[in-house]
């Protein structure tokens, strides 16, 4: 498997002299196609930060950061706002649809923004709705859309087209426990055709679902879980009680 | 006490022997808790002195068969109805653990808390990855994977509170967060 995101000894610091904050420091990362990596952290643990620069959001204050193949630093601003629409999805916490455009017209928008006509690129977005479960909701607005189906349509809006890699920040966070489940068996299937996946959060729960878990703390990567083994192991032991 | 209750509930279905007794209790919590036919034995002649049970004497072949008496059903609708007892936890191994650590010279209790966040995270992640692969009308592998995803989530949840506890003591009490050396893979599923 080839790697999507690889960052090395990546930096960033807000403010200079004395009140120099340092939100990141030497952090390495690298997410595999097909793979979901979840990084978990409390808050001002660094986390959003290194998905902004996963994400090229933001620019490093040092080290280096390979998107899709291509070193970031390197890039003019133009370049990399491409290589965002092209290959970066984005799914937030409080969903960020734009509320005047159907859930079609919002999975749509991506391709659109890239140059895709828009005959062809409404089609993608129906078909990518239509794997989500959302056939029937094309057409409808944000606003009538529950909160379980308007994060399958954030869903679809960062996975339509040939994109690589999926940013999730608290996808889970605004639902309840049986919509944040099909929320995150969604990011797994798309993280099995080949995305590579990265959600940030504080929940153990959304981490769970993860391949690997890595935890930050004060802006350094301090540690992260093994891959999981298979569910076999757990069936041991007889119960006593 | 909840083998009791439980063998129960399966003889109010109908008569049953020993032996298939623990094959559908094991198929009922998705083959996450097998019980050795040895303790269902044991139980049922505890729920025979006790005239909760009764064998019919009809003989499956060598097996005997039991049947749930009166006093029987009318024991697990009170115990259907009563709370699980949340009022007097043991003591914790884990909090103590902690506890210790904080006593201890020498000794980084935050960065312990850490060691354990990721033993227990790597059982949520089995758990989870058990309940992804799980049909989806297999509700009795479901229930059990939920309840201790949700059991081990609590735990999580504790150490970030005790983390930032710690890490508010004065600065002479702790250090920073560094990195952890990764000990050998601990086997998952042993913090109780």
């Amino acid at each position: 498997m080839t790697a999507v995101l690889d960052m090395v000894g990546v930096s960033k610091s807000y403010g200079d002299g004395a009140g120099t904050v340092l939100a990141l420091h030497d952090a390495d990362l690298t997410v595999l196609a097909g793979e979901l990596v979840a990084i978990m952290g409390p808050s001002g643990s660094g986390k959003s930060t290194l998905l902004t620069i996963a994400g090229t959001l933001e620019q490093t204050t040092s080290g280096t950061v390979v998107v899709d193949g291509h070193d970031v630093s390197s890039m003019s601003p133009n370049d990399r706002s491409r290589l965002r629409r092209r290959s970066v999805g984005y799914v937030f916490q409080d969903f960020n649809l734009l509320s005047g455009l159907t859930a079609a017209e919002n999975v749509a928008m991506p391709l659109e923004l890239d140059g895709t006509r828009a005959k062809p690129a409404r089609v993608a977005a129906l078909q990518v709705l239509d794997e989500l479960g959302l056939g029937d909701r094309a057409d409808r607005f944000p606003d009538e859309l529950s909160g379980g189906e308007r994060q399958r349509v954030a869903i679809g809006r960062a996975v339509v087209g040939d994109r690589r890699l999926l940013l999730a920040d608290e996808p889970t966070g605004a639902l309840d426990s049986v919509n944040g489940e099909s929320v995150m068996r969604l990011v797994r299937a798309a993280c099995k055709r080949g995305v590579a996946g990265v959600v940030v959060t504080h929940d153990a729960q959304l981490a769970s679902w993860a391949d690997r878990v890595v935890f930050l703390r004060d802006g350094r990567i301090v540690d992260q879980s093994l891959p999981a083994a298979g569910p076999e192991s757990l069936l041991t032991g007889s119960i006593d009680r | 006490m909840v083998i009791r209750h439980a063998l129960l509930a399966l003889l109010s279905e109908g008569p049953k022997h020993g032996f298939q007794l623990a094959q559908e209790f094991a198929a009922g919590t998705g083959e996450m808790w097998p019980l050795n036919t040895g303790q269902v034995y044991t139980t049922l002649q505890r729920l025979d002195r006790d005239g909760l049970v009764d064998t019919d004497g009809a003989e499956s072949g060598t097996q005997t068969t039991y049947v749930i008496t009166d006093e029987g059903r009318s024991e697990l609708e009170t115990w259907l109805r009563r709370p699980p007892d949340t009022t007097h936890p043991p003591r914790d191994e884990l909090v103590i653990k902690v506890l210790v650590a904080l006593r201890l010279p020498g000794v980084d209790a935050s960065e312990l808390t850490q060691v354990y966040r990721r033993h227990v995270v790597e059982a949520m992640q089995q758990y989870t990855r058990l309940k992804e692969d799980a049909p989806e009308d297999d509700i009795g592998l479901l229930l059990v994977a939920d309840a201790e995803i949700y059991r081990l989530d609590a735990i999580v949840r504790w150490l970030d509170a005790a983390e930032a506890r710690i890490r508010r003591l004065p600065p002479n009490d702790w250090r920073p967060a560094t990195p952890i050396r990764q000990p050998r893979r601990a086997r998952v599923g042993s913090i109780r």
